[in-house]
């Protein structure tokens, strides 16, 4: 008996219409562990790197992680991997929502699409029943729209529902995949799922997902669960409140938002409004806000509501979740009843919110700056907020300049020349980063920036205070009770770390300090993205419920996997590399690993070749970036060594490119 | 002493559907205790609590498994709170032939919520253990128990046996029990 897991994935051949239920091999999930480690796998093993992200060889996989199912709270996530058309490389966007337990219920760890339907269709999932179905009557529909059109006429209403909109039919590259309350939308997954002219996966599962010892396992629910009340009773002191609990950031519970508007970036990631905060827009904000909120909800099995409906004035309902609330707001220089009001066409269109409002504010500064002009924008309104609506519009259905600002700032300034790259600034691997400018150095978020090969800070980030805390009895007050750490050596790191003086940024923690650091904050994310955790229960948050110590039980009494902190330590080393070595094979070097050039202000070279050379060893990994021969054996990974080094990568240095066509060359016939 | 009333312990669960954020913890734990042996299977089509859930309509409501009716309503209820209206049945308890809800996924047996009846006992049940929102709150309160079942009632129950599994059976059941009680 397999435990946790249904030991079964749904292999779909969109091309011939064939629905294969096959059972996988309990080894790989004891080298792997399930959701992102087994989906990298498959496509290590599957995806050639000459494959193009719209070609019908490359996999859209729907992962279920390990323990999704399980009454594990919060353990709801799907990941959802592809070769991304905007990065090129690994995409593994993850979706919380109800998806993945469903997924599980209905007997399946993955739903593996490949090939290409000839028409639109989707895909019902009914535990043994499975159907491609036609989804002609479904074009052009929003994605929420979508999701309760199916339900109808399947008479389902229980069916959990993940669908894309226009711009992943239109193949946008920053296209996402909504599905409840939640999306997978970094990376342009939606474009693959609507190059495969698939409009929706449909899922309803009523059968059980076992666990190997169940009073035990039940016993460490119960522990998180009272570690979540106590966590939600005692705040962290001294840092920002939404540091200070657990969750994904609570955005749909604070009015104050004084830290965003007055630290992040607005407009193109460009300017930043120190005053912006007062009174008077508090209460509007405020207002807007209550009027608009109508409930605040979680995901699946998850008491934290991080989510909310929300019903703009004379729009259709919708959920928002995290910060999408103000990147529409802030990319226009606008107010928050146009940014949740925008946010509505958004979900429906489904796009990311962190790529789209920074594209649309990169057209006007081009249009501004006389790059792009008049001709490039017949018919586009007057007022600014007019603008925003208008350019969403062209962009999800390619019409115009929005067929080039699909593609993303990078691939897009690109094609329009003329020093439009200048603009295209804020991208890390091609990849739009959260607007935030700063002035000093930070050497554990350089690192993570460089190498974090999910292309998204919040996704590698973490367990670490972001910044020293003022004094030392405030340090030693949060070290206290920290448990959560690895290794008590993080403990007196955090102890000595100063605002100022010999021991501050960016020169301590020191390079061999930031190393260990940034390995355990993007260890615990890459647990979690195996299990289907949600970061904001884990990985995310400081002090959470979920760590190194409690994992290693759950897998074991969860799945019946033997397993400690070391072996898991191995195995999660395994797939991350995994993850590089398919990155690697697709041509990614150390030359891309590197945060936007304007990050921060003050910048020191050496200090951070010194950053990159020393990680990139601690990890395995050449000077290229590239996992050498001896890690990726001890990992048991010969063969990725065989085929690497057969490919030639340990004597690239990454200048040639691996193919000759980037997607962005791929046009619609 | 033929005065004194006999007392009893009313259970209640008390729902606060404006509190339910509609993620399903408390079906989760409920299957979990339910399974056998314990909490070692999970399946949320197994719950004896649901949670009907339309979120674009603002609609969530726990909702527990109650007797099997044996045959569906001849009419329906709607109901319309604050703007708000519920699909029919919605606030039904029944394990009813008209919908799936509360019915074992593959036999079809009906489901009903026994209050955690377990052992060892639970201090609250399970799925109020778990809705850390505070949606759902146990109380526990003591009533005088009603007087010994009328002659009346005692024979409509002997009826309805006889409708469902004719006189002969009950009557050879009622022989075997009178049996066995007197030893
Ligand atoms: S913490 Fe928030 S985002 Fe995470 S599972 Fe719970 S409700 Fe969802
Ligand atoms: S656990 Fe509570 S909040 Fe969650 S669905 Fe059940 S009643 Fe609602
Ligand atoms: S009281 Fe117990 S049996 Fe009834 S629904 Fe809740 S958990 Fe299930």
């Amino acid at each position: 008996m397999r435990y946790a897991e249904t030991g079964y994935n749904l292999e779909i051949d969109l091309t011939r219409g064939n629905i294969e239920r096959v059972e996988t091999d309990p080894r790989d999930t004891e080298l792997y562990l399930g959701g992102l480690g087994t989906n990298a796998k498959l496509i290590w093993d599957r995806v050639p790197p000459d494959v193009e992200p719209f070609s019908p060889d490359n996999l859209l996989i729907f992962g279920a992680g390990l323990l999704c199912g399980t009454p594990a709270t919060g353990c709801n996530r799907t990941i959802v991997s592809t070769i991304s058309p905007q990065t090129q490389l690994l995409a593994f966007s993850m979706m919380g929502g109800f998806f993945a337990p469903e997924l599980k219920y209905a007997g399946y760890d993955k739903v593996v699409l490949r090939g290409k339907s000839p028409e639109l269709v989707y895909i019902w999932i009914n535990n043994d029943k499975v159907e491609i179905r036609d989804a002609a009557h479904l074009a052009g529909k929003g994605a929420v729209e979508t999701a309760e059109l199916i339900r109808q006429e399947l008479k389902e209403p229980k069916a959990q529902v993940a669908a894309i909109g226009l711009a992943g039919e239109n193949r946008v590259f920053f296209a996402s995949i909504e599905q409840g309350r939640s999306s997978a939308s970094r990376g342009g997954i939606g474009a693959v799922m609507g190059d495969k002219k698939v409009k929706a996966i449909v899922v309803r599962g009523t059968r059980d997902i076992n666990v190997s010892r169940p009073a035990e396992y039940m016993q460490l629910c119960n522990e998180v669960l009272q570690y979540i009340k106590f966590r939600n009773e005692n705040p962290i002191p001294g840092v920002m409140p939404i540091l200070a609990g657990l969750g994904s950031p609570q955005e749909m519970k604070v009015h104050d938002e004084k830290w965003h508007t007055e630290n992040f970036m607005w407009g193109n990631s460009r300017l930043r409004r120190k005053d912006f905060w007062n009174e008077e827009i508090a209460q509007a904000w405020a207002e807007t806000l209550d009027s608009m909120r109508r409930r605040l909800i979680s995901c699946y099995n998850c008491p934290m509501t991080c989510g909310a409906t929300i019903a703009p004035p004379g729009r259709s309902v919708y959920m928002m979740k995290c910060f999408s609330k103000l990147t529409y707001t802030m990319a226009a220089m606008s107010d928050l009843e146009f940014g949740l009001g925008i946010a509505q066409s958004a979900t429906e269109y489904g796009v990311d919110g962190f790529s789209a409002p920074q594209v649309m504010a990169f057209a006007l500064e081009l249009y501004e700056a006389g790059i792009l002009t008049d001709q490039d924008f017949p018919g586009m309104p007057a007022d600014n907020e007019g603008r925003f609506y208008w350019l969403l519009d062209r962009i999800v259905r390619r019409e115009g300049i929005g067929d080039l600002l699909a593609n993303g700032t990078y691939w897009a300034a690109k094609e329009i020349g003329q020093g439009a790259e200048a603009y295209a600034h804020n991208t890390i691997k091609k990849h739009e980063q959260l607007p935030l400018k700063l002035s000093m150095l930070n050497p554990i978020y350089f690192l993570m920036y460089s190498t974090g090969e999910k292309i998204n800070i919040t996704q590698i980030e973490g367990q670490f205070p972001q910044a020293p805390f003022p004094t030392r009895a405030e340090r030693e007050t949060f070290v206290k009770d920290w448990f959560q750490v690895p290794d008590d050596k993080f403990k007196q790191y955090f102890l000595d770390w100063e605002p100022r003086g010999e021991k501050s940024m960016p020169f301590y923690p020191t390079v061999q300090m930031c190393c260990d650091i940034v390995d355990w904050q993007e260890k615990m994310h890459y647990i979690d993205d195996a299990l289907g955790m949600c970061a904001g229960l884990s990985s995310f948050p400081l002090k959470p419920p979920y760590h190194i110590h409690n994992y290693p039980k759950f897998i074991s009494a969860g799945a019946g996997i033997a397993m400690d902190e070391e072996k898991l330590t191995q195995a999660v080393k395994r797939y991350r590399t995994l993850v590089r070595a398919i990155n690697i094979r697709r041509g990614m070097r150390r030359k891309d690993e590197k945060p936007p050039a304007d990050h921060w202000k003050k910048r020191f070279p050496e200090l951070e070749k010194d950053l990159l050379d020393t990680y990139y060893r601690f990890k395995g990994w050449n000077d290229e970036g590239i996992p050498t021969e001896e890690s990726l054996r001890e990992l048991g990974l010969e063969y990725v060594f065989t085929d690497l080094e057969k490919r030639g990568v340990y004597a690239d240095s990454g200048d040639t490119p691996p193919q000759g066509t980037g997607a962005q060359n791929e046009k619609e016939v | 002493m033929p005065d004194e009333k006999k007392k009893k312990i009313v259970k209640t669960i008390k729902v606060d559907v404006d509190k339910c954020n509609g993620c399903r913890a408390c079906e989760v734990a409920c299957s979990a205790l339910h399974a056998a042996p314990p909490y070692s299977s999970n399946n949320p089509a197994r719950s004896r609590i649901r949670i009907i859930r339309e979120p674009l309509k603002d609609i969530y409501v726990p909702v527990y498994a109650g007797e099997q009716a044996k045959a569906e309503c001849l009419g329906r209820d709607k109901y319309v709170i604050d703007g708000k209206e519920y699909e029919e049945c919605a606030f039904c308890r029944a394990s009813c032939p008209s919908r799936d809800l509360f019915k074992e996924p593959d036999s079809g047996l009906p489901l009903k919520c026994d209050m955690c009846e377990c052992d060892p006992t639970l201090e609250k049940p399970l799925c109020v253990q778990w809705c850390l929102v505070n949606a759902l709150t146990y109380e526990e309160r003591e009533e005088e128990a009603e007087e010994e079942p009328r002659p009346e009632d005692v024979e409509v129950s002997v009826e309805a046996l006889v409708d469902k599994y004719g006189l002969e059976k009950v009557l050879d059941t009622m022989d075997r029990l009178s049996l066995s009680k007197k030893g």
